[in-house]
């Protein structure tokens, strides 16, 4: 962290003129404290990545906070436009890279929404029983670098063993701990692989265990609520009128989820409970995560119960590639494959906004085709970039090392901010 | 949300505002409005403050660029009703001169999701209270989501030892971009009569000669 002292905000400095020292203001004036801007980040471990913030402060006091973005710009958006509609789901997962496969999720719906198609019901399954475990890796990670900023390393420590076992089962649907690139339009890449279900059921077993240690770790203790309690409050009509969502939103008393709302894939038949905070600051957000990963945890369970035998992803050859078996022996198998991986699939000319419940907040995807197989335009809502807007108002009056605690509540990952 | 009520929705809407609203569409389940430019803030606040519509969250704005119309760009605006959980978009065309009046008064998320249409699209907005770019590097130039701005870029940045500094240089690219069109002519010729399509005509027996 540099300081620079400000000549611009500070009233009474002594400025060199033409004609040697002037004061600028009455002697008066001299006795104020000058307030002072202050450069927080962009390389700063409470940054939570690339976030530069310039803040004026008087004393200790946050007066202003300006958020500079953007250090992460890498033009996905553009780059998508390039791409074929397929070539454009890794993009996703770089967004934000906390919780890969949700991003997916809203790409591949806004294009199913687009051609008009329905993932087969084995696929839904698979696809929500994912978002469930990328939304807990994402709350764990949230929370333990959330109680690291204000000052406990061990939540930490002990979460990302836990962030690890999920990663696992990430590389064996897909392949890759982080970047899955797993959903695909019309359903998932590849089936489930034998056993992971049990495995995954074990874990719903062990996983209560280590919420319990966090919760006794946090919840009530002192330290932790001294530093969330009341910080960074936001009121209902705030939260509206700043686009904040998810856990920010539901933190301040709102009981709004789209996966009760306004359910997508098979989340109207899963049985869970929306947590609602009641105070809006930062322990209520918390806590809103603390109870999202409990009832994460059923879906997963009910998941894995009713995950129903069929096909994993959509049969229509025009949209999903054949299986690599007949490919081997059918012509038309082989010309589909050779179609779908050079030109890729065309979608009818439309727009569409499609939006889920990522663990952040709404993610949406607003998609434009012109009935080519590119997109004509895809932008990306990212719920970080609404949230981190709403910095200067909520760190306003607080004190500098809150506002190191209202960013790690938001739960900030420059991936999806900075695009 | 079903398409008849968005369609009764899209005439509340298009009966409260009159010669504001150009056009209302139901597609794909979505309503879409495109209302006249300078009446932006007037649609908004109506939608905002009406119980009937009452959609109390601006979630995102942004644009789309078709560079071969008059008024190229189309600021696109999504809203969302908690109160009646359905959601909308309005939608207005621009072009790079035209400003277009800011939505910060009326919900005050729009500061951003302006500021980015501004850096990226250059689609000016007037009366925003701070319209600074928001992406880009500083001192960059030129509106990188248009369409007619390369992907690769003009400059490219490094650091250099002697200066001590990061400079800019025009980008140099060890392969040069490759752009492929898949796009293949069988695709669009299912209309189209062949010589010998006429055959298979004939099999149905719908043309005897």
């Amino acid at each position: 962290m540099s300081m620079t002292v400000s000549t611009e905000s500070a009233t009474g400095v002594v400025v060199a003129g033409p004609g040697g020292p002037i004061s600028a203001s009455g002697p008066e004036s001299k006795t104020q404290i000058k307030p002072y801007t202050m450069n927080f980040g962009p390389q700063h471990p409470a940054a939570h990545g690339v976030l530069r913030l310039v803040m004026e402060l008087n004393g200790e006091v946050v007066e202003r906070c300006d958020p500079h973005i953007g250090l992460l710009h890498r033009g996905t958006e553009k780059l998508i436009e390039y791409k074929t509609y397929t070539q454009a789901v890794p993009y996703f997962d770089r967004l934000d890279y906390v919780s890969p496969m949700c991003m997916e999720h809203a790409y591949v719906l806004g294009i199913e929404n687009l051609l008009q198609i329905k993932a087969p019901l084995r696929a839904q399954y698979i696809r929500v029983l994912f978002s469930e475990i990328t939304r807990i890796l994402n709350h764990i990670l949230s929370i333990t670098t959330g109680a690291l900023d204000v000052g406990a390393i061990t939540p930490a420590l002990w979460g990302f063993e836990e962030r690890e076992i999920l990663m696992e089962f990430y590389e064996r649907v897909s392949g890759a701990r982080l970047h899955a690139n797993y959903f695909r339009p019309g359903g998932v890449a590849w089936d489930l692989p034998d056993g992971i279900l049990d495995d995954i059921w074990a874990f719903t077993e062990r996983f209560p265990k280590f919420m319990e240690d966090l919760d006794n770790l946090l919840t009530d203790n002192r330290i932790f609520k001294q530093r969330t309690v009341d910080i960074g409050v936001v009121s209902k009509q705030e939260a509206f009128d700043w686009a904040f969502t998810g856990p920010m939103l539901r933190g301040s008393g709102v009981a709004w989820d789209l996966r009760k709302s306004q359910p997508y894939e098979v989340y109207d038949r899963m049985d869970f409970d929306v947590p609602v905070g009641l105070t809006g600051d930062c322990w209520a957000r918390y806590l809103v995560r603390m109870e999202e990963m409990r009832q994460s945890l059923r879906i997963i369970r009910q998941c894995c119960k009713e995950m129903p035998a069929g096909p994993y992803k959509i049969e229509d050859r025009k949209v999903s590639p054949p299986p690599r078996g007949e490919m081997k022996r059918s012509m038309e198998a082989l010309i589909h494959h050779f179609k779908l991986f050079t030109e890729g699939f065309h979608v009818p000319a439309g727009e569409t906004y499609t939006a889920i419940e990522a663990p952040k907040g709404e993610f949406g995807v607003y998609l434009v085709s012109d009935g080519t197989n590119k997109p004509y335009r895809c932008k990306i809502r990212a719920p970080g970039f609404a949230h981190l807007q709403g910095l200067d108002f909520m760190s306003k009056g607080h004190m500098l090392a809150d506002a190191v605690a209202n960013i790690a509540s938001m739960d900030i990952v420059f991936g999806e901010i900075d695009r | 949300m079903s398409e008849q009520a968005l369609k009764e929705l899209g005439d509340v809407i298009a009966a409260k505002l009159g010669d504001d609203v150009l056009t209302v569409e139901v597609r794909l389940g979505e309503l879409m409005v495109t209302v006249k430019r300078t009446a932006i803030l007037t649609v908004l606040t109506a939608l905002r403050d009406d119980p009937a519509c009452s959609f109390e969250q601006l979630t995102d704005i942004t644009a789309v660029d078709y560079p071969d119309r008059v008024e190229r760009f189309e600021v696109v605006y999504q809203l969302l009703s908690y109160a009646h959980n359905r959601r909308m978009r309005v939608k207005l065309a621009t072009d790079e001169d035209t400003p277009v009046p800011s939505a910060v008064a009326v919900y005050s998320a729009a500061n951003w999701f302006e500021r980015e249409v501004w850096d990226l699209f250059g689609v000016f907005f007037d009366n925003h209270p701070d319209l600074r770019r928001i992406l880009t590097d500083y001192g960059f130039e030129g509106h990188p989501f248009r369409k007619d701005f390369p992907l690769t870029g003009y400059v490219e940045a490094r650091y250099d030892e002697d200066q001590k500094r990061v400079i800019y240089e025009p980008v140099r690219l060890t392969q040069d971009f490759r752009a492929f069109d898949f796009l293949s002519p069988w695709e669009g010729m299912t209309n189209v009569m062949l010589p010998g399509d006429e055959k298979a005509a004939l099999q149905d027996g719908s043309k005897k000669p």
